[in-house]
């Protein structure tokens, strides 16, 4: 135990996900020593995080303004939407720059144990702006585990009746660039099944 | 298949132990309390991931120490892996084959088969419908390491369930409609992952039946014979094809159908592999409860001898580990035993005296005391 403010800091830093007691005790020591001026600036960047950043009105991804770049880009079809649980997985997906749709962010997955239904994701908000835009495709991305699994198919049922809308899920199966034999069954199951003709 | 290597640190009462193994029957005396246990207790882990004593890895680390450590070469058709596990209470535990890592400890299962016998299997006959499922579903896992993810998965979405079931039913007494409209989201997941299971354990009880019939009947031959039945709660299931994961499917979502209201009413999942038994009968009464003490013994260990057999017609012959048991058993019954595990390619037994095992099986012995195992000549 250290004592007063080192103690709080390192207690503070040790409840963020995936540090430690170890490394939350180097950061605080690594901050207890650097220039004040470096510590101003993560104080600064701490500050704007909670005051300055708002939700995009429309696709539910963290923002500057009103609406996000993505939203504001006209270069970004707006007929094809990708559905994702977090704002990390848009980011995931635009390092591809393989999609050129925009995107639905619905702040997590079904998850009854925390207490997470369709009310507190951001369900209504997707159907609504389908029905007013013109969106032809949805393209499912929540994660391959069991809440994601759930969401996407809650979401199919809510989609189906929306004449005109094809929905598809991101196909599972194997990591490029590995070996088929050290594939667990599961995943290499998955990609059996959803094999397609070449 | 045998272990020709034990290593362990801050295993239990261990702080260190070092111990080459050999095929055939391998003998650890030495008095109540010394650690005997724990080293059969640490083969067990490394091939079922979970110890055959307890429900959680804290009592597996030493008191003081911060992980546990268990290293073993298991020898199958002349090749030799080493699997090292390291077990940290409250974080994820890490695994290593050949000193290369795995992506998860659940890859290492397969690789050494164990059947452990020990005086907690009583529980098997006298216990609880959970112990039988877990006896089950551990068969299952060690016969095709693949349905320790469907189990996990199966619990996962169960828990989820389960907590969807209480809020929406509070939610209906209080006259609204919470998360209702998400059930038949959850029917579905679990009717998929349950039918996987269900199957299995279905298809393992057929071929498993006439096993434990058998082994019954040499252990026991003077008293009346044992069967074993499943006994699902899941109505409708196909009776011309058990095993059908299509069929299964269907008849678990139809009884999910069934059972809704009672269900939200009473805020748990009322059918699924979750609550089904494995039936056991001795002669024509249920064993728990009627069978003597006696009785209930060559019951839990035909069980384990019917496993054995089991993995041994699968090709790649398990390691009989046989905890303190001879003392419990009658001369026959042990003489019975010892044929059995003679024959075995390895087999591991631990007793308190010497004179409790017969002798078939004493020819490598080691002495365990004070927190040293030597060689006893």
């Amino acid at each position: 135990m250290y004592e007063g403010p080192v103690q709080d800091l390192i207690e503070e830093l040790g409840r963020l996900p995936g540090v430690g007691p170890k490394s939350a005790q180097r950061i605080a020591f690594h901050l207890l020593g650097s220039d004040p001026a470096d510590v101003a600036r993560l104080q600064d960047a701490l500050q704007r995080v909670k005051d300055g950043v708002v939700f995009c009105d429309v696709c539910g991804n963290v923002s500057e303004q009103e609406r996000c770049r993505i939203c504001r880009d006209a270069r970004r079809d707006p007929a094809s939407v990708c559905v994702v649980e977090e704002p990390k997985d848009v980011l995931a997906i635009e390092r591809t720059r393989e999609f050129k749709g925009r995107y639905h962010v619905l702040g997590g997955a079904l998850d009854p144990l925390s207490g997470i239904g369709p009310d507190q994701l951001r369900i209504r908000e997707l159907l609504t702006r389908i029905g007013e835009q013109e969106v032809t495709e949805v393209i499912i991305a929540t994660d391959p585990n069991t809440e994601g699994e759930a969401t996407a198919t809650y979401l199919v049922r809510m989609l189906r009746d929306f004449p005109g809308l094809t929905v598809t899920r991101l196909a599972s199966g194997l990591p490029m660039g590995g070996d088929l034999e050290f594939a667990d069954e599961l995943t290499l199951g998955r990609a059996f099944s959803g094999r397609r003709t070449v | 298949m045998y272990v020709r290597h034990l290593q362990v640190s801050d295993f239990r009462s261990w702080e260190h132990a070092d111990l080459e193994l050999t095929p055939g029957a391998t003998v650890l005396i030495g008095q109540n309390g010394q650690g005997k246990t724990n080293l059969v207790e640490a083969i067990g882990y490394v091939a079922t991931l979970s110890s055959h004593r307890v429900a959680t890895d804290a009592p597996l680390v030493r008191i003081g120490a911060e992980r546990a450590i268990v290293r073993t070469a298991v020898v199958h058709e002349g090749r030799e892996l080493t699997v090292e596990l390291e077990i940290t209470p409250g974080k994820a535990n890490r695994a290593r084959v050949n000193r290369g890592a795995v992506a998860r400890p659940r890859d290492v299962l397969g690789i050494l088969r164990t059947v452990l016998f020990a005086p907690e299997d009583l529980a098997l006959v006298r216990g609880d419908p959970g112990e039988r499922r877990r006896f089950l579903d551990d068969l299952l896992v060690l016969r095709a390491p693949r349905f320790a993810g469907v189990r996990s998965d199966y619990e996962r979405v169960l828990r989820q369930r389960n907590a969807l079931l209480k809020t929406a039913g509070a939610a209906r007494r209080a006259g609204s409609k919470g998360d209702i409209g998400t059930l038949e989201v959850w029917n579905g997941h679990l009717a998929k992952h349950g039918a996987q299971l269900l199957a299995a354990r279905l298809d393992l009880v057929t071929a498993l039946a006439p096993l434990v019939r058998a082994a019954y009947a040499g252990v026991a031959p003077e008293s009346r014979p044992v069967d074993i039945a499943y006994r699902s709660s899941v109505d409708g299931l196909p009776a011309d094809r058990p095993s059908d994961v299509d069929s299964v499917e269907a008849a678990l979502l139809a009884s999910l159908t069934e059972v809704r209201d009672a269900e939200l009413e009473r805020g748990v999942s009322l059918v699924g592999p979750h609550r089904d038994e494995l039936e056991l009968t001795l002669g024509e009464s249920p064993a728990k409860g009627y069978a003597s003490h006696g009785e209930c013994w060559s019951f839990a260990l035909s069980l384990r001898l019917g496993s054995y057999e089991l993995l041994r017609a699968d090709g790649g012959e398990p390691v009989l580990v046989l905890d303190d048991v001879f003392a419990e058993l009658d001369r026959r019954r042990r003489s019975r035993l010892a044929e059995v595990a003679a024959a075995a390619e390895q087999v591991l037994v631990t007793a308190a005296v010497a004179e409790d095992v017969p002798e078939e099986l004493t020819a490598t012995r080691y002495t365990v005391s004070d927190g040293e195992v030597s060689r006893a000549e």
